[in-house]
């Protein structure tokens, strides 16, 4: 089980919890705002956008190259940017802080 | 090509193939002319993006029509909202019609989707033979747009006699005439909402206003003619391509019935792989480059969606129907601001179409048809069908 925070645009807390699946559904399934999923989930639409906490990347890791060529023409985009479809709810998720950025 | 010759038979009634290849990797553009209005073609997906994104160099608040290739701008000069207007401007026109497009996410809007397409399904398995486009995806397309305008069902079989394009006939790819038909309709309907409110998208229209202005009936018209054209001969296609895939692909329609949780991803595919819409078009607002390409000042660029769709570069077997592909970064839809408004609408017909032939339909036999190709300078597309007949057995 791991438990996952988004933060909103307007600052609203929300800790979900999730065993499987990709955290873009998680927040999906939650009513998370600003997280559309608008492709299901195969890294086409970037409604999915979210930065990591900063001290916390070490749980998500880095994005793949497919996933980088998407955010460098988001203008929200920073070091942080991940799209969240592209990561697993695993264990070592647990804890994370993410900012959604729409 | 009404009956299929011999070499039709080697390749799949199904296939489509990518005629784009050789120039994406050798060039990475093509040029065409259309109807005296150059257009350079980009066809690889780095650049397509880029393209779409960059929209100050490359506009879409041209003159109304230009960026449409063919180009429309012989045939109407209503500006289509938001498609034809750039930010800042587009944004808001833009967040004024995005959560009515977004209705087809809630489940009473699926449930209405759902009862439209089975019975349509029903229909055609009670019946022999039948032409897909007219007798099916045409159908399909008008009663679902009903729920999109939330209006009466019955309104579709206007919609049905007109045909497979708003713009397009058999004659010419852009008629005057015929588009004039459906602006005589769209004037008679917005008239209809103002003097008659109601909850449909005419009237949501003009009750708004947009930038602290009431939106002018000018301005609804241009929202209407993108929904009415955008979302036609696309969504024709892409329903009939689908079926013959089908056809010619049972134990795919078995697995989408065996795992429904993978009908995401297969439409995504689907779409990827059929790209409905070729490209669009932009225009260039000063000397530019893309892929070390010289493109000039008011000339034309086309975003061309199916090319990068096929991009090795990006795609592993760019060519095969994958199913359930995992990283499909696809631009069917197209890409960044203008991405397709109607895209939430046109997949959740696509699932509901997928769920529904898989749950009912027992096979499907491709009987005869007539390819729909495009040309494109040196390019030939097959974008879809004419006509195809099949036959369609339930379970
Ligand atoms: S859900 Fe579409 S890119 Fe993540």
């Amino acid at each position: 089980m791991a438990k996952i925070t988004f933060i909103t645009k307007d600052k609203e807390e929300i800790t979900v919890e999730g065993t499987s699946g990709s955290v873009m559904e998680l927040a999906v399934k939650n009513n998370v705002k600003g997280i559309d999923g608008d492709c299901g989930g195969v890294c086409s639409c970037a409604t999915c956008h979210v930065q990591v906490d900063a001290g916390h990347t070490d749980k998500t890791g880095v994005a793949s190259e497919i996933e980088s060529d998407m955010l460098e023409l988001d203008d929200d985009a920073n070091e942080f940017s991940r799209l969240c479809c592209q990561l697993q709810v695993t264990e070592a998720m647990d804890g994370v802080v993410l900012n959604v950025v729409k | 090509m009404e009956h299929q010759t011999e070499t039709q038979k080697k390749v799949k009634t199904s296939e489509f193939p990518d005629p784009f290849e050789q120039a994406r990797i050798e060039r990475g553009y093509g040029d065409i002319d259309d109807q005296n209005d150059p257009v350079t073609m980009l066809l690889r997906l780095k650049d397509v993006r880029k393209t779409a994104h960059n929209w100050k160099t490359f506009i879409s608040g041209a003159t109304p029509g230009r960026i449409v290739v063919p180009s429309e701008v012989a045939i109407r000069d209503i500006r289509q909202i938001p498609f034809e207007v750039d930010p800042p401007e587009h944004k808001d026109y833009r967040n004024l019609v995005e959560p009515w497009f977004k209705r087809p996410l809630e489940e009473e809007y699926t449930a209405k989707m759902t009862k439209i397409i089975e019975e349509l399904v029903d229909e055609v398995i009670a019946k022999d033979d039948i032409e897909v486009v007219s007798d099916f995806s045409l159908k399909l397309q008008s009663r679902c747009l009903t729920l999109l305008l939330n209006i009466p069902y019955e309104e579709a079989e206007t919609w049905i006699g007109w045909g497979v394009h708003v713009f397009r006939s058999e004659e010419s790819s852009t008629d005057a005439d015929k588009a004039n038909i459906l602006f005589d309709y769209l004037d008679e309907q917005i008239d209809r909402a103002a003097e008659n409110p109601s909850d449909d998208l005419y009237s949501l229209l003009l009750s708004s206003e947009v930038n602290g202005k009431k939106m002018t009936k000018e301005e609804v018209k241009g929202v209407m003619i993108l929904t009415f054209a955008g979302g036609r001969d696309t969504v024709i296609n892409a329903v009939t391509n689908s079926l013959a895939y089908f056809a010619e692909h049972p134990k795919s329609l078995e697995r989408l019935r065996q795992e429904p949780e993978i009908v995401g991803k297969a439409v995504e595919e689907l779409v990827r792989y059929f790209s409905p819409l070729t490209h669009m078009g932009r225009v260039v607002t000063e000397d530019t480059k893309v892929c070390e390409h010289a493109i000039k000042n008011d000339s034309r660029v086309s975003m061309c969606w199916a090319s990068a769709n096929r991009d090795s570069a990006a795609f592993e077997n760019p060519n095969e129907v994958v199913l359930d592909r995992k990283i499909n970064p696809h631009v069917a839809f197209g890409f960044s601001h203008h991405n397709c408004l109607g895209a939430t609408h046109a997949r959740q017909i696509l699932k509901v179409l997928i769920n529904t032939l898989a749950n009912k339909v027992g096979s499907i036999e491709i009987k005869n048809y007539k390819e729909n190709i495009e040309e494109w300078g040196e390019f030939n597309r097959k974008v879809g069908f004419d006509n195809i007949t099949m036959n369609i057995k339930g379970k």
